[in-house]
């Protein structure tokens, strides 16, 4: 694993080749033996810019975990979803960030949870502002994290507007990946989404404002493929304002050379404070986001593993550690030491390796079988690929499906978490079996009886006889099992006597 | 002449201190304060006061 060197300040003599933007599905989907290894569909060159980052990597997120330093809160657009004014610390939403850090401070802490936190790769500035508009702090930080952590991966997240005017910088600094959130390309349907812009310090409004906007978005866009930079294009799906006009706006990025399409559906409660939340604007159902993923898919490739973390978020996605690490705990001389990060890595080549080859057999068998069964498995992950959660920590169920196209990711359920001290909450149950809707299987690590027979109730096999091993091995033998008339392992799916 | 921050609706965004053009912004103690011998309401400069045009919360970046 060869660490492309990154140097702060020396654009032209930085030891960093970056290849030319390839397109992101060479030869397209037929050309692949497996409907969806993590190489098949992206250039290896791509694979190589990825794989350690949790967002752009559906893979690397079992893996890597991303650190976002809040050091940009000014803002130059007013979004309708978005207050910054109420932060709960249970809240987890973007724009939402406990404490604003001066680079100085963010780079200490970056340095403190490097040396903790072994799978960090990535340090990203994604507000609680805009970090092409608050441009200074950003710069200030990510030089201060290049310098002291050289193999550590940058990037930002931007709505775009001040974007076209710091493009060549980005590229100067080895930013590699950049997060735009586009909502509309229609500017009737921008002036439902942002009240106001600030651009060339004057106010505009309505579609007038969201026109500027779109124009700013659109050059930026253009401007980071030209550079080879990967783009990964968030849309807020905000039902009947945008929901089927994100359709066009895939279409626009998809031209203009954008890597991924990442669709998050709004988040809107009366308790944010937003200009959504308090006129009561609805979010949009599971179904009707996966409708819009499935219309969209096979365009440009789709984000389905978003969290939609807080702009502090530590760690792993769906595994929040802000809170272990607050700024007040951490000493001003830190300590950093590389020796775990470097056995890490060691580690994890070795064991994506194995992942690797388990996912293409499970893959390769299931589609061997030619069989028109579908299911729809959930599982309970800690994360490196296997199903190592106990069903009663669970906060969240990664979704599965499974057909003769093979064995696909599409999603995640937020549960509760069953367990706590010791004791299953009924009630708590009774809402995860809401959230299991339409599933047939569920595997975790551990799952007591009662809460196996209440599920079994409702129609969901859940089991942990798999525990510990790939999710792709687990859910390609129970298909087989199911489908293919082989049995799965022994005792897979029995009930527990 | 001036502007003023009412602190109890400030999200402390920043982007005031960030736009002015006299300097005038600054985080003290709790939240942002305008130095009122600074602010020129930039006339001369802008069309519009620039930290009432950036501020996200109506009402809240007021002439003193």
């Amino acid at each position: 694993m060869s660490e492309p060197e990154i140097k702060v300040g020396t654009s032209s003599s930085a030891s960093f080749h970056r290849a030319p933007m390839a397109p992101a599905m060479p030869g397209g989907r037929a050309s692949s033996s497996y409907g969806l290894s993590v190489t098949d569909d992206i250039d290896a060159r791509i694979w190589e810019r990825i794989k350690d980052h949790p967002c752009f990597s559906e893979q690397a997120h079992h893996y890597f975990a991303r650190m976002h330093v809040a050091v940009a809160p000014a803002c130059n657009i007013q979004c309708n979803y978005c207050n910054r004014k109420y932060d709960c610390t249970n809240e987890s939403r973007p724009g939402v960030a406990s404490v604003k850090l001066t680079p100085d401070q963010a780079v200490r802490k970056v340095l403190a949870v490097a040396s903790k936190v072994p799978e960090l790769s990535v340090v990203g500035v994604a507000g609680p502002g805009d970090a092409c508009y608050d441009w200074r702090k950003t710069v200030a930080t990510f030089e201060g994290v290049a310098r002291e952590i050289p193999d550590i991966r940058l990037c930002i997240s931007t709505n775009g507007l001040a974007l076209p005017d710091h493009v060549d910088e980005l590229a100067d600094m080895n930013v590699d990946h950049v997060t735009i959130t586009i909502n509309m390309v229609d500017p009737e349907v921008g002036a439902k989404i942002y009240p106001w812009i600030l651009h060339g310090h004057r106010r505009y409004t309505g579609i007038e404002g969201a026109r500027i906007l779109h124009e700013r978005q659109m050059l930026g866009l253009e401007m980071l493929t030209k550079r080879g930079i990967l783009t990964k294009i968030n849309s807020v799906m905000i039902p009947g304002v945008n929901d089927t006009h994100l359709v066009e706006v895939n279409r626009w990025i998809r031209d203009r050379g954008a890597f991924m399409h990442n669709v998050v559906p709004l988040i809107s409660k009366p308790s944010h404070g937003t200009y959504y939340g308090l006129t009561g604007q609805r979010c949009p159902e599971p179904f009707e986001l996966k409708a819009l993923q499935d219309c969209l898919d096979g365009n440009v490739k789709l984000m389905r593993h978003c969290q939609q973390c807080r702009a502090d978020a530590i760690g792993l996605l769906g595994d929040d550690r802000e809170r272990e690490f607050a700024l007040d705990q951490i000493s001003t001389r830190v300590k950093f030491d590389t020796r775990k990060r470097e056995a890490y890595r060691k580690l994890v080549q070795h064991e994506r390796g194995d992942q690797l080859a388990a996912k293409l057999d499970a893959n390769k068998a299931v589609r061997s079988l030619g069989s028109s069964g579908t299911l729809a498995v959930a599982v309970a992950t800690k994360g490196g690929g296997r199903i190592n959660e106990h069903f009663g920590q669970a906060r969240e169920l990664q979704v599965y499906a499974v057909s003769r196209k093979g064995i696909n990711l599409v999603g995640h359920r937020k549960v509760e978490q069953y367990c706590l001290g010791g004791l299953g909450e009924k009630a708590t149950l009774d809402h995860t079996i809401v959230a299991l809707d339409g599933i047939d299987i569920l595997l975790s690590s551990k799952i007591g009886d009662c809460p196996k027979k209440r599920l079994a109730e409702t129609g969901v096999r859940a089991s942990d006889a798999f525990s510990y091993s790939y999710i792709e091995t687990a859910i390609g033998a129970l298909y087989a099992a199911e489908f293919g008339g082989k049995p799965a392992m022994p005792t897979a799916l029995g009930p527990s006597n | 002449m001036a502007f003023k921050i009412i602190v109890s609706q400030c999200t402390q965004c920043g982007a005031c201190e960030f736009e002015c053009p006299s300097d005038a912004i600054s985080f003290k103690g709790e939240g942002y304060v305008v130095d009122s011998k600074k602010c020129t309401e930039c006339k001369g400069e802008f069309d519009t006061q620039q930290c009432a045009s950036v501020c996200p919360m109506p009402k809240t970046c007021v002439p003193a």
